[in-house]
């Protein structure tokens, strides 16, 4: 039941992400995205990273996303449909990306296992089961990163007062 | 476990996010597929979280809010471009190029 569901959302996400770069609509663009970011949720929940799960969904797709489309409403960008692809040589540098993808699709019918189990998963559900799915990132926030917690709070200040000075009408 | 696949599932998304950023010319679109590229990588740390540790899922948090302000500050940037260009095509900013 487990593989079902997360081949369904990897399905959607990966579906998303191809109908996200191929679209001229940006409005629309921006929708399979926010569907892309509602099936990484579903994977990350069936990964039991509950508390990043909902902070995917109430921070990106909540709000990260609602400021892009607050920003396309402002501009009054949804109306041309001419297509914006680059063209000439950028296409094939793009294909070669392209290769990058199938390079990876490759990997999921053969080869050697990518990730060598150090018994995390059990470390983890020790954590929750003691301090909660908050208190299991919360408290290894706050003991042992807590300077880069301290850097992330004065990046958001300068992020929130750069924004401000940067979309003034007159500085 | 679904490790594996997790990080497969990573590697395309990031793949298909490379390739909206270098094909789009709308400047909306590129900053989208940049997002996509930052939650693929925040899905191979919640992946490689479950083998080893609750670390990978702490950095994915101070991911996530490295990418909400960079979000901010790219979208102002954005807007004040577009006042004094009234288009996003990038191939007009070629302001820095020699």
């Amino acid at each position: 039941m487990k593989e079902f569901l997360w081949y369904a959302f990897a399905f959607l996400a990966v579906g998303g992400g191809v109908a996200m770069v191929t679209r001229k609509n940006p409005v629309a663009s921006l929708l399979f995205l926010i569907l892309t970011f509602f099936s990484l949720a579903g994977i990350f929940i069936l990964l039991q990273a509950h508390f990043i799960a909902a902070i995917q969904v109430l921070v990106y797709a909540g709000a990260i996303m609602v400021l892009f489309l607050f920003v396309i409403m402002l501009l009054n960008l949804g109306h041309d449909y001419r297509s914006d692809l680059r063209g000439g040589g950028w296409i094939v540098i793009g294909f070669a990306g392209a290769g990058l993808f199938g390079f990876f699709v490759s990997r999921a019918f053969r080869g050697p296992d990518l990730v060598v189990d150090h018994g995390g998963a059990a470390l983890i559900d020790r954590a929750v089961a003691e301090f909660g799915a908050v208190g299991a990132i919360g408290i290894p926030l706050i003991r042992e990163y807590v300077v880069p917690f301290e850097l992330t709070a004065l990046l958001l200040l300068a992020a929130i007062i750069g924004a401000v000075v940067l979309a003034k009408r007159r500085v | 476990m679904l490790l594996n696949e997790s990080l497969i599932l990573a590697g395309i998304l990031f793949s298909i996010g490379i390739f909206g950023v270098l094909i789009r010319r709308n400047a909306i679109i590129i900053f989208l597929s940049i997002e996509l590229m930052l939650n693929a990588v925040n899905l191979s740390f919640v992946a490689f979280s479950r083998a080893m540790g609750i670390d990978g899922q702490v950095f994915v948090f101070f991911v996530i809010a490295v990418a909400a302000a960079e979000a901010a500050v790219g979208l102002a940037l954005v807007i004040a471009i577009f006042r004094h260009y009234e288009t996003l095509d990038i191939k007009n900013f070629n302001l820095l190029r020699w």
